[in-house]
């Protein structure tokens, strides 16, 4: 797939910050992709918030039982190396804004929180400053071709089905573990990798068959 | 007036569910809505925002009113496909089935609009030998999940024939069953292929009213004595309560592909048509009675001392005393088009489910096998044997009870 593999400081963009150039394809726009996830009850998901360690209180508004942030319907792209993503609805629980600035998982070394942004006419994949902010009450939708969960160097395969945990961090330290089901997803190949590579780069290994 | 016939392959009475009425709706141990003992209809005739329960002790799509549309898709799993991935696998089919019958997208829905207009659509899955074999649970097979004897009748055909998993899945509705099935297979390649795919129909949702009888292409009745959902002779012939626990609560399938030679019925006329079955193609009234559900008397002789329903007529040889010993029909036509000369290419994906194959499908197919008028213009081309699992609970899946 997907990003290019050229050394790292040739995925910038002129001008960008650490931007990854995306599929410049503009058949798939990331608000096309909107309804690719749909956000729903429950089913399937599970959520879990740690609290945060003792300096930092998480959610101060939220009641002792109510976990500040829980995550509906997670699930991370089936890949056999190299990079998935991981998709879901977060949904805050407390009155007070959630920011989550750092994602980990114990299959890949490098997670990062992405967006997809257009760029001098480009769609762009690029870490997202400040992280992720939900608001009091609100969702916030992790989905291709919007802010995801990005995952470089995967280092074992992500099966279809396979239950992958995951490790989001607050801003105030308070965490959400959950786990995310291997889905094969063809969509993050079109949306992460250019149809066609004039360099003739490698793509990357992304849901082909492996039961 | 309880006539007692079962059909052979449906050709005939295949038909259906539909003398249950609304009690077919759901699984005798899932949720009805507005549940009242004998409701008419306590699932609208038709609509798009109709809903079968998906969770409950036996899965839907058996003891469900059977919808207009219905496809079988029997799949092979690929090599290593063992039961850790049969596990993986189920897993995300049950999560598939789970949200769009209950009209929400699948996770990952591609084109999530096609769900929310459920139209009574349900995902029913099973178990072939070969998953026993790949899952190394040979031992947790029930004995007669396997090919059935060979008949004289067969005329069988590979590509329509075997297989290691079953979905089925039927709606009212062709455009929600083929997103179902679109989205259902996106999750299964990455541990089977598809082997054969059968497509069928009945009548369409509110065409007629849903306890009235269906016809097949043959243009008999077909289904007018069969098992009701919600009585004890329907739990008894269809659910499994002896042998490997696991299946407990669940089911067998077997399904015939049996095509309707239609040049040469067409060749025969209306008295030969109703004797070879036994049964008026007006209104389906046995040839001993005046309305369809009027009981054959087997015993009437004609003027002459023969019996009026003929020693060979179909619904003598398929009949069944017991209804405990029955089998649920529950078939769909098929039409696949035409030859260049304008021949059909149809007849019936006969869907039969029973607690027992040896001990209720098999003799009755042995019977219409030694002597069946109808045999003459009716062809077994595919056979294909399954397990059903039970149903699952809410945090469950299909296949949990031998998988884990």
């Amino acid at each position: 797939m997907a990003i290019e593999r050229r050394p790292a400081a040739a995925c910038r963009l002129p001008g960008q910050k650490r931007g990854i150039t995306m599929s410049v394809r503009r058949i798939t726009p990331a608000g096309i992709l909107v309804a690719a996830v749909v956000a729903l009850a429950g089913c399937g998901s599970q959520s879990t918030v740690a609290p945060a360690a003792a300096p930092a209180t998480p959610a101060p508004t939220a009641t002792s039982a109510a976990p500040a942030l829980t995550i509906t319907d997670p699930w991370v792209k089936t890949a056999k190396k190299g990079m998935s993503a991981a998709f879901g609805t977060l949904v805050n629980n407390t009155d007070a804004e959630v920011t989550v600035v750092s994602a980990a998982s114990s299959l890949s070394p490098k997670v990062e929180l992405h967006e997809v942004v257009e760029s001098a006419g480009k769609m762009v994949m690029r870490p997202k400053e400040g992280g992720i902010v939900i608001p009091p009450k609100g969702t916030h939708r992790l989905q291709p071709g919007g802010d995801h969960i990005m995952l470089m160097g995967v280092t074992e395969a992500v099966r279809p089905g396979a239950e992958i945990p995951f490790t989001l961090t607050f801003k105030d330290g308070g965490t959400l573990e959950f786990t995310a089901v291997g889905k094969d997803f063809a969509g993050g190949q079109e949306n992460y990798q250019p149809g066609t590579d004039p360099e003739g780069h490698e793509g990357m290994d992304m849901g082909e068959s492996h039961g | 007036m309880s006539d007692p016939r079962i059909s052979r392959r449906g050709l005939l009475a295949g038909g259906a569910v539909t003398a249950a009425g609304a009690l077919a709706a759901c699984a005798p141990d899932q949720a009805v809505p507005a549940a009242a003992p004998r409701p008419a209809r306590a699932v609208p005739a038709s609509g798009g925002s109709a809903v079968e329960p998906f969770d409950g002790a036996h899965q839907a799509g058996i003891a469900t009113m059977p919808q207009a549309y219905g496809v079988f898709v029997g799949l092979d799993l690929l090599p290593g496909t063992d039961r850790e991935a049969l596990g993986r696998m189920m897993r995300l089919l049950t999560d598939d089935a789970r949200r769009l019958t209950q009209g929400r997208p699948a996770l990952a829905d591609t084109e999530p609009e096609l769900a929310l207009l459920p139209a009574r659509l349900t995902v029913t899955f099973g178990f072939g030998p070969g998953l026993f074999a790949a899952a190394g649970l040979a031992d947790r097979r029930p004995k007669t999940v396997a090919p059935l004897p060979a008949f004289t009748i067969d005329r069988l055909k590979k590509e329509w024939s075997g297989g290691d998993l079953l979905l089925q899945i039927c709606a009212d509705d062709a455009l929600t069953l083929a997103h179902a099935l679109r989205m259902v297979v996106k999750d299964a390649r990455s541990f089977a292929r598809v082997r054969w795919t059968q497509r069928g129909f009945r009548r369409a949702a509110g065409t007629h009213a849903a306890e009235q009888t269906q016809r097949n292409v043959m243009g008999q009745l077909d289904g007018t004595v069969n098992l009701s959902p919600g009585t004890p002779e329907f739990d008894r012939a269809v659910w499994v309560r002896e042998g490997p626990s696991w299946l407990h609560g669940g089911t067998t399938l077997v399904l015939r592909r049996i095509r309707a030679e239609m040049e040469t019925w067409d060749a025969v006329d209306r008295v030969a048509k109703e004797f070879t079955v036994g049964r008026r193609l007006d209104n389906g009234a046995p040839l001993t009675g005046r309305d369809e559900h009027d009981e054959a008397d087997f015993t009437r002789l004609n003027a002459i001392g023969f019996p009026v329903i003929s020693e060979q007529a179909h619904i003598r040889r398929a009949h069944v005393a017991d209804p405990g010993m029955r089998i649920l029909r529950r078939v769909y036509n098929y039409d696949e088009g035409l030859t260049p000369d304008g021949r059909a290419d149809s007849g019936l994906l006969f869907a039969s489910y029973q607690a027992d194959i040896a001990r209720q499908f098999i003799p009755i197919q042995r019977r219409l096998d030694e002597a069946d008028l109808l045999n003459e213009w009716t062809t077994p081309i595919g056979s294909a044997v399954f397990a059903i699992p039970p149903g699952c609970s809410p945090g469950g899946w299909i296949g949990d009870t031998l998988l884990t």
